[in-house]
């Protein structure tokens, strides 16, 4: 017969500092665990939108990255001439030529200078990627010395609201709209026309092409005839691919600190656990006595106290995942080292990690309730009850 | 003193516990001591490049190119000594994840200005005497079991192709914050196989004197302002340090992981001690009939815990020492990743500050207690 639980519950209640105590020693073991999850998380979301699985994008050959590419105007129309690439609604094929520079800008507030992405674009790049939507303003209009701006950049760089004026390559170049792009890297960037950069950065070559397939599908073939094709000496990749490696280093550097620092910190919080059990079990020898002699049986007795030390464990996840709902959604940036640039991106707490940081506890609760409730079940009546 | 035998009497009342509060005061150390020396270490990469010596890039962005004509002009300004030009060479090694610094370097000027790269004399002239050599950090040559006069290739991504080099020389860094993972290859051999498109990412100046690098640097940026490529130049102190913040608010992150480590250490140590102090609520009473005072229970109940504490901070700071400095793979992201004595000392200081918080409670309690309460009970 199983020993009720409203006995763990009373008996907790019964020693409340030392029931908190020890709970909240977990507590801040899972939020700093839930925490570096969500900075990894948040870090490969922004990359992994970015890319899509609809979209090849060609560098060239060899290059491995944006900044080091560089594809000639010819090729760029061969590209676009292609029979496989997907058609927008006006009948034009969706295919965007991009130039792709890095500059440097002073941060708001004197954040001292960060890197950003400034891409040359045509109109054509708002209809290739989806979810890409103007917040507020308008796109740039062809032949003229405006730029749209990221919504995660215009809250990062100063003069950025509609109107104003930013200067770079010499130039100065006015803020016509900010956009949205589901959270992806994007929105770490600057996009004006690609022929108004062209002249002021690097002269007459895109660095990167991306354009949407008609049949996704066939993505291997497309690949084949390009990188086959003499007149282009390409890399084809698909989009969302391309974006998911360039996290990569990043974040196994990320969910290795997760799992070691908080590792770390799990070992010094089960101790502690540990401690809280004994003490439990030695100031409840009479209990236990009381409890086998009523028939219970050592098993019971067993299950009983590790279901004690569950309960404070989850209770410290519990208050271990409320500890850090608000960091949900704070921004923060980093490198990202392939383009050379800064990525901002958010914490992101997703129900599943919130899973996990419980699981986390309650592992640990049973780790360290383990070894007291063994004790527990082996008190003998004779000798509990004798004191 | 004399109570020494006391304290550790109560120490020794459950061993059980007493070493398992220690253990995790260990661990809790032991990532103090870790975190820690991340954030010494970035500032002390941050530090390693001299203040008597300028690199100057291109306004436009870190990435463009500059002419090769600036450097007459450069050399031209008066209190410059010296000016040499590299470039980054962003190569692979056999795949994408062996990353590693590459720097074309003109090496003649380069070398003399680095005299804190150590090079035996006969692999420098070996280095400088053929086109197509490469000067390789010795950590690099232990991270790919290098050998000398080993020919290796990367595969260019900035400049295509296949590259040979024959490696000539190996450096040791002066100072390990230094870093000793890069790979050095002549200037010239970049600008030949280019067909001689190339030009410089970015100039190193030397200066006669570091205290007039702000005004010559300015100097240096009006010179070009007007021209087709105009420069940023600052000290290689401050070049370096933007890198080093690139990496974004690395501070914020350890600093927070730290406390939150500090208190969950501090709510399991507390926790013990209040437990210990329970048990023993007849004992003190006793010892209070016996006429010991109350300032000394309370310092016997805090030297207990602080002993608990200080013993705990010091094997996990020792235990953080020895494992980090042979831990080779971090040394590639921070070379010269090690505990500073700085830490250590900090690191027991809060040692100390953490027993004499969990001691205070129970230690009070000791000092408070009403010996016919307590006897009452017993």
């Amino acid at each position: 017969m199983k020993i009720p639980i409203i006995y763990n519950l009373r008996s907790l209640r019964q020693r409340p500092v030392s029931t908190l105590t020890t709970a909240l020693g977990m507590a801040l073991v899972v939020a700093v665990f839930v925490s570096m999850m969500a900075l990894s998380n948040g870090f490969q979301s922004a990359l992994t939108s970015t890319g899509s699985d609809e979209n090849v994008f060609l560098l060239r050959k060899g290059a491995g990255a944006e900044l080091n590419s560089g594809i000639a105007r010819d090729a760029a129309n061969v590209v676009a001439g292609m029979p496989f690439i997907a058609k927008g609604t006006d009948g034009r094929p969706l295919v965007s030529a991009e130039t792709f520079v890095v500059i440097p800008l002073q941060r708001v507030g004197g954040g001292g200078m960060a890197n950003v992405v400034v891409r040359g674009v045509s109109l054509a790049a708002f209809d290739v990627r989806r979810g890409l939507e103007i917040l507020e303003g308008r796109k740039f209009r062809p032949g003229s010395r405006e730029i749209v701006v990221g919504r995660t950049f215009a809250r990062r760089f100063p003069n950025s609201e509609i109107g104003g004026r930013i200067n770079f390559g010499g130039q100065d170049w006015t803020v016509v709209g900010h956009f949205a792009a589901a959270g992806s890297s994007f929105e770490s960037e600057i996009w004006g026309e690609a022929e108004q950069f062209m002249p002021v950065f690097r002269g007459q070559v895109f660095s990167a092409i991306t354009f949407r397939m008609s049949d996704p599908a066939n993505f291997a073939g497309i690949k084949e005839t390009l990188e086959a094709d003499p007149r282009l000496y390409v890399d084809a990749y698909q989009e969302k691919e391309f974006y998911d490696n360039q996290g990569t280093l990043l974040n196994q550097i990320l969910n290795f600190l997760a799992v070691f620092i908080a590792g770390i910190m799990a070992i010094g919080a089960v101790f502690g656990a540990v401690n809280t059990m004994y003490a439990a079990v030695a100031s409840r020898v009479h209990e236990i006595g009381v409890l086998l002699s009523l028939g219970f049986k050592p098993r019971n007795v067993m299950s009983s106290f590790l279901f004690e030390a569950l309960l404070i464990a989850l209770l410290g996840g519990a208050v271990g995942c409320l500890l850090v709902l608000p960091v949900d959604g704070l921004v923060t940036s980093t490198t990202n080292w392939n383009s050379f640039s800064e990525l901002a991106f958010s914490f992101s707490i997703t129900p599943r990690l919130i899973l996990y940081g419980m699981v986390f506890a309650a592992t640990m609760g049973l780790i360290g309730g383990y070894l007291p409730a063994r004790r527990a079940a082996k008190a003998r009546v004779a000798d509990a009850l004798r004191r | 003193m004399k109570f020494a035998r006391l304290v550790l009497a109560n120490l020794g009342r459950s061993k059980r516990r007493t070493i398992l509060t220690a253990l995790s005061v260990t661990v809790a150390f032991f990532l103090f001591a870790s975190l820690r020396s991340i954030l010494t270490t970035l500032d002390a990469n941050a530090e390693v490049g001299s203040e008597a010596r300028l690199i100057a890039s291109s306004a436009t962005g870190i990435t463009f190119p500059l002419p090769q004509a600036h450097i007459n002009r450069i050399q031209a300004v008066e209190g410059v000594k010296s000016v040499s030009w590299s470039n980054w060479f962003g190569g692979v090694y056999i795949d994408q994840r062996n990353f590693f610094a590459q720097f074309a370097i003109d090496s003649d000027s380069y070398l003399a200005m680095y005299p804190e790269l150590l090079i035996p004399e006969d692999q420098r002239r070996a280095y400088l005497g053929e086109r197509t050599a490469a000067l390789v950090g010795a950590g690099l040559m232990e991270r790919f079991g290098w050998r000398l006069g080993q020919t290796v290739t990367l595969q260019g991504t900035i400049f295509p192709g296949d590259w040979e080099f024959t490696i000539r020389g190996v450096y040791t860094p002066e100072n390990p914050s230094f870093g000793d993972e890069s790979f050095y290859f002549h200037y010239d051999y970049l600008f030949e196989r280019t067909n001689r498109q190339v030009t410089p990412g970015w100039f190193t100046i030397q200066l006669d004197a570091p205290d007039q690098a702000a005004a010559i640097g300015s100097r240096l940026d009006a010179l070009f302002e007007n021209s087709s490529a105009p420069t940023k130049t600052e000290t290689e102190r401050s070049f370096q340090a933007g890198f080093v913040t690139m990496w974004g608010n690395v501070s914020l992150l350890v600093r927070a992981i730290g406390t939150a480590v500090f208190f969950a250490i501090l709510f399991v140590a507390a926790n013990t001690m209040m437990m210990a102090a329970r048990e023993r609520v007849g004992e003190v009473a006793v010892l209070k009939t016996l006429g010991f005072q109350n300032g000394t229970l309370f310092g016997i109940v805090m030297t207990e815990a602080i002993i608990i504490c200080v013993v705990g901070g010091v094997i996990g700071i020792g235990l953080a020492v020895m494992s980090m400095s042979s831990f080779r793979a971090i040394q590639s992201f921070l070379p010269g990743f090690s505990v500073t004595p700085g830490t250590v000392w900090l690191g027991i200081g809060i040692a100390v500050v953490l027993g004499a918080i969990t001691g205070i409670v129970p230690a009070l309690q000791a000092s408070r207690l009403s010996v016919v309460e307590a006897l009452r009970r017993v």
